[in-house]
């Protein structure tokens, strides 16, 4: 502790400089949001935003990880479009990722089972197509790996 | 206990304990789901066991931080709580809002966004629950003196009952959902939880080491200060990959390094203070706790943060173990130890004894430590190869995580130890009082008949 630093000047340093450093970071997070809505991100369908809802729904972000973020107990999901093959074939992809969901759980030994979920042709289109449009977000090149 | 009104706090302890091993017994059954894949796989899925033992965490720590509040605000404002029938009243709103919550979840029922699962009618009831907290914490505080502790207290409390309000806003667009959502996550556990808990800490080294609370509350401000100016831009780690500018790399990089600064302040503050005390508190239990959060806190926040927070290191190691590895030690030694180091403080008072039961709470806070740093070890260790597998070789993930069944078998054994632990601290601190008068008591029964 230097000997000159006052309760007061401490306490007025701590307000003064929290709030400085409040209205640096809500400013650069306004930045950001427009840098999202208008540069990162594709324009959304209502079929995406449907599949946001679905992928909530089920509650997937608790076992998987999205961009990064969630659970670790199952795959990326973030770049699943890529892994699946999208850029190349997109209606493979589809189907496979289709089929995919539908199989679960799967009973094979050893391994995690992603529980069983009730999703109609309709919510699955979204579904699918909320995951093609998140592969689409530009993330700075992350993740390293399509492994995910 | 100076004031009558103080045992309203107990109620609350009460309850955060019982949610406490409610928490632990989710994150068991998550745990044997990573070693037995078909572990309650149809009757409890991943998803909810995992939900659940978050949900728990956050639940029961914001009860023992009200709680603490009750507890220490009669003495810091001199002055009797405002309401306590409001408290109770309160305390059964948060609980109705929790326990739903969580019975929902078993149902699937929820809103799933990661930690903010509650569902609307749940997150509201909390809302209105936290208001009336604050309008009788404040209340109290208001009519009193004001310190720096309860000033700076409130102010932590109020800025997560603002920043809470995000919850209710989901936008549709993934990129910013996730830019908003760390307006609750980050700012709330890396900001203003951070003045919560330097605030409990110097009420707690204020009480037990007698030291001018003058020195203690400048520390105070100076710790909360560099929290919030390293913690608020900080956030910026988190911005690195979900659709945000490429700024945030520097600035989340330098900032989140400077965010290791509090914590490295709070040990050195906290054992500077212990070392210039003069008075020799008969409860060695909560000076144990309260020294050991600040260095678990130090490790776990600040050393295990650290590790994967430059973004050029983040890149390989987000959203792997490491991050679960970082995200138990840290919870664990900032907010888990401080709201037991209270309770172990506070209970002796509640109930009018001498502090008691001290060497079984001890041999619980080394227990559940050790086996804390343990299952961070493990965790760690599976983190790195994960990391290296998946991210530099490009191996798939349920071929990854095959490798890691040896840790993740040592992490289930630490989450037993941890449980046990858990137990006995309950036992300790709300069992029948047996007499332990230790020697400090016995030389210096003047100082114990002063508190």
């Amino acid at each position: 502790m230097t000997e000159g630093l006052t309760k007061a000047a401490a306490r007025n340093i701590f307000y003064g400089g929290s709030l400085f450093f409040f209205l640096l970071f809500a400013a650069l997070t306004a930045h950001s949001h427009f840098y999202i809505v208008n540069t990162s991100t594709q324009p959304m369908s209502d079929s995406v935003r449907l599949g946001k809802h679905v992928w909530e729904k089920h509650n997937c972000i608790n076992c998987h990880t999205i961009l990064g973020e969630g659970s670790y107990f199952a795959p990326e999901i973030g770049n699943v479009w890529t892994r699946f093959g999208g850029h190349n074939n997109p209606e493979g992809a589809r189907m496979a990722l289709k089929a995919w969901m539908n199989a679960q759980p799967t009973g094979a030994p050893g391994r995690r089972q992603m529980p069983a979920h009730d999703i109609n042709d309709e919510e699955m289109q979204a579904l699918i197509d909320f995951l093609e449009w998140t592969d689409s977000i530009n993330t700075q090149d992350w993740p390293p790996h399509p492994a995910g | 206990m100076k004031y009558e009104t103080q045992k309203v706090a107990l109620p609350f302890f009460m309850l955060a304990m019982a949610l406490f091993a409610l928490q632990i017994v989710f994150g068991l059954v998550a745990a044997a789901a990573y070693v037995w894949p078909h572990f309650l796989s149809e009757a409890m899925p991943f998803n909810i066991s995992r939900t659940s033992h978050t949900n728990l965490l956050i639940v029961w720590l914001l009860i023992g931080f009200m709680g603490s509040t009750y507890y220490l605000m009669p003495e810091e404002a001199e002055n009797e709580i405002y309401s306590p029938k409001l408290a109770y009243f309160q305390l059964l709103l948060f609980a109705i809002a929790g326990a739903g919550a969580l019975i929902s979840y078993q149902f699937g029922i929820h809103e799933g966004r990661h930690y903010l699962e509650q569902p609307l009618w749940s997150k509201l009831l909390i809302t209105i629950s936290f208001l009336m907290f604050l309008f009788n914490t404040s209340m109290t505080m208001l009519k009193g003196r004001k310190t720096a502790i309860n000033m700076v207290l409130m102010l932590g409390l109020w800025l997560a009952a603002v920043f809470w309000l995000f919850a209710f806003y989901n936008p549709d667009n993934l990129a910013l959902d996730k830019l908003w959502w760390w307006w609750i996550v980050h700012i709330w556990v890396e900001g203003v939880w951070e003045l919560i808990m330097a605030s409990l800490l110097g009420y707690l080294l204020i009480k037990m080491t007698g030291v001018d609370r003058e020195i203690i509350e400048k520390w105070l401000y100076v710790i909360v200060g560099l929290a919030l100016f390293s913690g608020l831009l900080g956030t910026g780690h988190h911005y690195y990959w979900i659709g945000t500018p490429g700024y945030w790399q520097p600035i989340g990089s330098i900032f989140s390094t400077l965010e290791v600064i509090p914590f490295f302040a709070m040990v050195v503050f906290a054992f500077y203070m212990f070392w210039k005390g003069s008075r020799n508190h008969p409860n060695k239990a909560a000076m144990l706790w309260t020294l050991g959060c600040a260095a678990v806190a130090f490790f776990g926040a600040g050393v295990w943060g650290f590790m994967h927070t430059l973004s050029w290191i983040n890149y390989y190691t987000h959203g792997t173990q490491v991050t679960a590895a970082h995200g138990h030690l840290a919870f664990y030694g900032a907010y888990v130890m401080l709201v037991l180091g209270i309770i172990t403080y506070a209970m002796p008072q509640i109930r009018r004894v001498q502090p008691y039961n001290q060497v079984l709470n001890m041999w619980a806070f080394w227990i559940m430590t050790s086996a804390m740093w343990f299952m961070t070890f493990t965790l760690t260790f599976a983190g790195v190869v994960q990391t290296h597998l998946q991210r530099v070789l490009g191996m798939n993930f349920m071929q990854v995580q095959a490798q890691l069944d040896l840790f993740y078998m040592m992490r289930f054994g630490t989450g037993i130890f941890v449980g046990i632990a858990a137990l006995m601290f309950i036992y300790s601190v709300f069992a029948p009082a047996r007499e332990q008068a230790s020697a400090s008591v016995k030389q210096q029964p003047a100082i114990a008949a002063a508190e």
